[in-house]
């Protein structure tokens, strides 16, 4: 009890000192948690993939296109149950700066793959009796203030013209990790202006999605798929939606792992910062330990005086920074939902930044407490005056 | 009546090294001499004659080359460093040149600081700080910082700070070293108050003349070497 209100005391005993290494704290974890957070997000399409689905896409590049027959032949083998397929189409709102990812799919299919998209029986009766409709998630709904019934026109990349689009339906995320910006149309819309205008293009989906009866078998599944097609004219590579998934991130792989090299620098600069505190605080009290020590207190008391102090600093400082991720992070999400859909601090982070802040009070207390109890006492003393 | 004049404290054949990097360096040699229970004993000597080392010595806050130092019954000399800690908490009371009083406490906080290493409970802590804070003046400074007290003030509290855990000893190291003279005359009042009508046996190191004064025995330090003369003042 007694130490406990020394080491408060004394680590707020310098106002000035104390503030300014708690705000340095709380602005280190503040960008800390960012930084995770940034690269969760990266990730958050590899998390949210299904264990049982798989993804096969021709084997030479993700470009080319495989024939609309192959969904028969992949319906017939062992594990399947559900085959779906889908173009990327790639389609500009108004503004190239409008990104969202768009995509055509077969959409019964689709949306039984998907559970997690949540969409009103009654919109999604509306959207497959629709050859023009569209489904969108929430937050994209949002963004643009889409209303259902709303005409949407998007210009075509891959797909030259201007395409009318009519909303009708909303999705929702079954939770927090799924991506609501996503744009959903009828494979057939595109498949029969595509026929009209190159027909050596019709007929063909860019990627098919499987849905396997267990996940245990997804493996075995996609070496059996992509047999059937070996030697054929479009080979095909099948793998999870996850491996997928992370296919698309390889080359954001680097920026990753810088982000996550500076995340860890910034602790380890603040571990100095915080060391430095610790240093100047235990140095002036000397004198204070070695009184304590005349009085009959031991090395165990010192040392707990000592991490104490520490602890309450980095603990306060990580405190505050933890807290602040939270309104920091909706921030950048409500500004960067382009590029991050997904903006969640995640509970490792949470946990990240409690190993910050133990790291950092262990890293500034060990050094001064050896120095504070090996000291002898006529030496402590003699620092006063 | 043999066991009456028993010393307090006796030093039998002293000596004490410092070691600076490869040099060692002798400050103490072969001291002996007896402190009387009850004494109040003015240890003087010009500055690095030893004074302070010495007593840190018979406080048992450092550990002689050689030689021993009983008090009471006890050779501390002989005693491991956790057993240092608990005789010091138990037996001696401190009062330093710079009243070395914790800042972020308060006065009565300060005072309880050494009854946290023994069995009374939390209210009979406070009792006891309250009580020896008033002997020395300053219950109605209870629950000010030392940072809020004038020197005399903290030495003061100091020295309630040294009585309140009953003490077989009291060592002093330049108790008015830091003090005016008004502030000083006050404190050496109190430390002989605490020996004539406490019976406290009182160890003071000083250089000043006029805190000498206030002791009833005189011993002289000069460069390590105990003076054999023993002065003696008029009660
Ligand atoms: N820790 C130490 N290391 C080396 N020398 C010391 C140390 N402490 C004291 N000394 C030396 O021992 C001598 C006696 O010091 P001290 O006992 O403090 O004298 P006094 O209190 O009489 O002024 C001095 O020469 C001083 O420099
Ligand atoms: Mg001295």
């Amino acid at each position: 009890m007694l130490l406990a209100k020394i080491l408060f005391r004394n680590a707020f005993h310098n106002k000035l000192r104390s503030s300014l290494t708690i705000l340095g704290i709380a602005v280190a974890i503040l960008a800390f948690g960012l930084l995770r957070t940034v690269i969760s997000s990266f990730y958050a399409g590899v998390e949210a993939a299904s264990a049982s689905r798989l993804v096969t896409r021709n084997a030479i590049s993700i470009i080319f296109p495989l024939p609309i027959s192959y969904a028969g032949k992949i319906h017939q083998v062992e594990g399947v149950k559900t085959v779906s397929w889908g173009n990327w189409f790639g389609g500009i709102y108004i503004d190239e700066k409008n990104f969202f990812p768009n995509f055509c799919v077969e959409p019964v299919t689709y949306f039984s793959l998907y559970p997690e998209f949540v969409l009103d029986e009654k919109q999604k009766k509306d959207f497959l009796l629709d050859r023009k409709g569209a489904v969108v998630g929430r937050k994209l709904a949002a963004k643009y203030k889409w209303k259902i019934g709303d005409t949407i026109t998007l210009k075509g990349t891959i797909y030259p013209g201007n395409w009318d689009f009519v909303l009708r339906g909303i999705y929702r995320g079954r939770d927090q990790t799924v991506d609501e910006t996503q744009f959903f149309f009828q494979w057939t819309y595109l498949n029969e202006a595509v026929k009209k205008i190159a027909p050596v293009f019709a007929d063909k989906a860019g990627f098919f999605m499987i849905g396997v009866n267990r996940p245990d078998i997804a493996a075995d599944t996609a070496v059996r798929i992509d047999a059937i097609f070996k030697n054929s004219l479009a080979e095909t590579l099948t793998e999870t939606e996850k491996a997928f998934n992370l296919g698309f991130l390889a080359m954001a792989e680097a920026i990753v792992t810088a982000i996550q090299m500076v995340s860890f620098v910034i602790i380890l600069i603040i571990m100095a910062v915080v060391a430095n505190t610790m240093a100047m605080t235990t140095r002036e009290r000397t004198g204070d330990y070695a009184i304590m020590k005349t009085l009959g207190f031991g090395a165990k008391d010192i040392t707990l005086l000592i991490f104490g102090e520490a602890l309450v600093l980095t603990m306060t400082g990580t405190f505050i920074g933890a807290s602040l991720t939270f309104p920091a992070a909706r921030i950048f999400a409500a500004e960067l939902s382009t590029y991050f859909p997904i903006f969640l601090v995640s509970r490792t982070t949470l946990y990240l930044d409690l190993v910050a802040a133990l790291l950092m009070a262990f890293s500034a207390a060990i050094i001064p407490a050896r120095h504070a109890v090996r000291i002898r006492i006529a030496d402590g003393l003699r620092r006063i005056g | 009546m043999t066991e009456q004049t028993k010393p307090i404290v006796e030093i039998r054949n002293l000596y004490k090294s410092y070691q600076r990097e490869s040099l060692v360096v002798p400050v103490l040699f072969d001291i002996t001499f007896d402190i009387a229970a009850g004494e109040f004993l003015a240890l003087m000597g010009p500055s690095g004659s030893g004074k302070t080392t010495l007593l840190n010595l018979i406080a048992g806050i450092d550990r002689a080359d050689s030689g021993s130092i009983h008090v009471g019954d006890i050779d501390i000399t002989t005693l491991t460093e956790t057993e240092l800690a608990a005789w010091r908490a138990n037996s001696v009371g401190f009062i330093f040149q710079f009243y070395n009083l914790i800042p972020v406490l308060q006065a009565v906080e300060n005072v309880e600081l050494p009854l946290h290493l023994t069995v009374l409970t939390k209210k009979q802590r406070r009792e006891h700080a309250q009580m020896a804070l008033s002997m020395v003046g300053l219950a109605h400074r209870m629950d000010h910082y030392p940072g809020e007290m004038s020197g005399g003030e903290q030495q003061r509290v100091a020295i309630a700070r040294a009585i309140v855990t009953d003490p077989t000893i009291l060592v002093a190291d330049e108790p008015t070293g830091d003090l005016d003279r008004v502030s000083a005359e006050e404190i050496l009042s109190m430390m002989e108050r605490l020996n004539r009508d406490m019976g406290k046996t009182i160890i003071m190191v000083t250089h000043d003349p006029r805190a000498a004064a206030r002791a009833r025995i005189l011993r002289h330090l000069d460069k390590g070497y105990l003076n054999d003369a023993v002065g003696q003042n008029p009660l």
